[in-house]
């Protein structure tokens, strides 16, 4: 039982992951390969601050903020690079976030942060906390779409100048999607470090990074439902085969590959053309 | 009056003067033709008002505001409503989708508060409106690549005026249609304008610049060549010699 316990508590941990990278790469279009460093700087702030004592939900909330407010750095390099260069630039951030926790004695070096402290939750308790914060993500992530707010959103992913032809203030927009997806990056990282209670620099490697946005669009760039289906499938299944996990890169590289050659739309998309609804035309003629 | 004063702009790209020393006015109610031989300045002159070129000395005024320092968005909040060369539809929107977009600019104007609301209904329904205007209310719910180009151009006006623009600014509106269509969409123009819609034109097609503009301002080699009513202008000399003659024959036709 308390495997299944600890299996579904990082299920629910890459949901928010995959879900924050969402808001930003699927939501607003802004590509993003280095989004596990956010889950780092959250991971690395929570940790920290429970080892000297801060309440649990202070240091999450701590770690939070703090990735929301490098994200707003990093998403104003957005504004002035785009497409495969904001790409590379947010992999760059990666590997400076790497290079900085390898080398710094106080965040652990290459050994990392161990003995991090228990919430005192119990493992229930914590697995029910994660799976609330993946509801209230999913909630906020289907209030954003629904809103004003991810129809702007979808309009600066579609053409970000024409959007600014129509008054829309693109960089604002642009801003608050790395702040809200990256807060909640950090968010995951600060409930993924006490779930495991011991985290080192390769967690945050460029390769969950890699891992984040693989299960973003498998699961349908802008999709929460396809993203949440895909990221729990892609989080549990290395854990329960163990040839899977030795294979995780192969995996998930192939899985990429044939989404982007066959169903573009990922999971969302091939669910769409099974079962086609016209969504749009029953929007305008439910309001005639 | 002037509802847009433009005085003495230049824009250079590193040793090409793009622009020297242009002023032009836009008066209320008016159409306004901006025309010229390729590589006259026409667009680097609309993209400077809309604020995508800054121009390296010149004054931009609406109304007695300085636009100079505000960025594209917040010009276009002020009122300058402006249509693209070529369309650029968002593609994964239906046409009234991306009319609606437009039409609730009061929705997206605070980005943090636009995500507390979710009412769509009144922006499309009054994007159907504004599809109805100019003409393709059919197409309402189809996708921008399901659409021929006329309907596109249409819709990237009616998308222009769901904004509620204080002026129309429209770049060669009229180039990849057939006659009939193009006059029939001057025709629209002329009817924006009789409702008291101020328009800023740069058209090619100077059979229609004749029909439709109140008043015209021609640009050649970054600078103002000539300005006055249609008739006048185009039978300047040196009006027409900047045209090398293809501009007559169009114009005579």
């Amino acid at each position: 039982m308390g495997y299944e316990i600890s299996l579904l508590t990082f299920m629910g941990i890459s949901i928010i992951g995959s879900l924050s990278l969402n808001l930003i790469t699927g939501f607003c279009g802004q590509v993003s390969l280095g989004h596990v460093a956010f889950v780092g700087i959250g991971a690395y702030t929570a940790s920290i601050l429970t080892k000297a004592d801060t309440p649990f939900f202070v240091a999450l909330l701590a770690g939070m903020l703090l990735a929301g407010s490098f994200g707003v750095m990093v998403g104003l390099a957005s504004l002035r690079v785009r497409h495969d260069f904001l790409a590379i630039t947010t992999m760059g951030v990666n590997f400076v976030f790497l290079g900085v926790v390898r080398q710094q004695e106080w965040l652990g070096g290459e050994l990392g942060v161990s003995s991090i402290p228990d919430p005192g939750l119990g493992k229930l308790g914590f697995l029910a906390l994660v799976l609330g914060c993946v509801i209230l993500v999913a909630l906020l992530s289907l209030q954003i779409r629904r809103s004003w707010m991810g129809y702007v959103f979808e309009a600066v992913s579609g053409d970000e100048d024409t959007a600014r032809m129509l008054g829309l203030d693109v960089s604002r927009y642009k801003l608050i999607a790395f702040a809200l997806g990256t807060a909640l990056a950090g968010l995951s990282g600060g409930l993924y470090a006490h779930h495991v209670r011991f985290i080192f620099p390769d967690s945050f490697a460029f390769v969950e990074s890699i891992t984040l946005l693989a299960m973003v669009v498998i699961g349908g760039n802008g999709s929460i439902l396809g993203v949440i289906v895909a990221s729990a499938l892609l989080s549990v299944l290395p854990q329960w085969f163990q040839f899977i996990g030795d294979y995780k890169l192969l995996l998930y590289g192939s899985l990429l590959f044939i989404v982007m050659r066959f169903s573009p739309g990922g999971l969302a998309g091939l669910a769409k053309n099974i079962f086609p609804k016209s969504k749009k035309a029953f929007a305008l003629k439910g309001n005639q | 009056m002037s509802l847009l004063d433009i005085r003495n702009i230049s824009v250079r790209f590193g040793g090409v003067h793009a622009l020297e020393e242009v002023s032009l006015n836009l008066n209320q109610g008016e159409i306004l033709g901006l025309i010229g031989p390729n590589g006259a300045g026409k667009t680097t002159m609309l993209r400077v008002i809309t604020g995508v070129v800054q121009p390296n000395h010149g004054e931009i005024d609406l109304e007695g505001e300085m636009l100079n320092n505000l960025p594209i968005h917040a010009r276009v909040r002020k009122g300058l409503g402006f249509a693209q060369q070529l369309v650029r539809p968002f593609r994964e929107m239906t046409l009234a989708e991306n009319v609606a977009l437009a039409a609730g600019a009061e929705q997206t104007r605070h980005p943090w508060r636009s995500m507390f609301r979710v009412e769509r209904r009144n922006a499309l329904q009054e994007s159907l409106k504004w599809l109805a205007m100019v003409g393709i209310e059919n197409a309402a719910d189809s996708y921008p690549n399901a659409v021929p180009l006329g309907y596109l151009k249409r819709m990237e006006v009616a998308r222009v005026l769901a904004l509620r623009p204080r002026m129309l600014l429209l770049d060669e509106p009229l180039a990849g249609l057939n006659q009939v269509e193009a006059t029939a969409f001057a025709d629209i123009l002329v009817e924006l304008k009789s409702q008291g819609q101020t328009i800023l034109l740069i058209e090619h097609n100077l059979a229609e610049v004749r029909r439709i503009c109140s008043r015209l301002v021609v640009l050649d080699n970054g600078c103002k060549l000539a300005e006055g009513s249609p008739e006048t202008v185009l039978k300047q000399p040196s009006v027409l010699e900047a045209y090398i003659g293809q501009g007559t024959v169009h114009a005579e036709n």
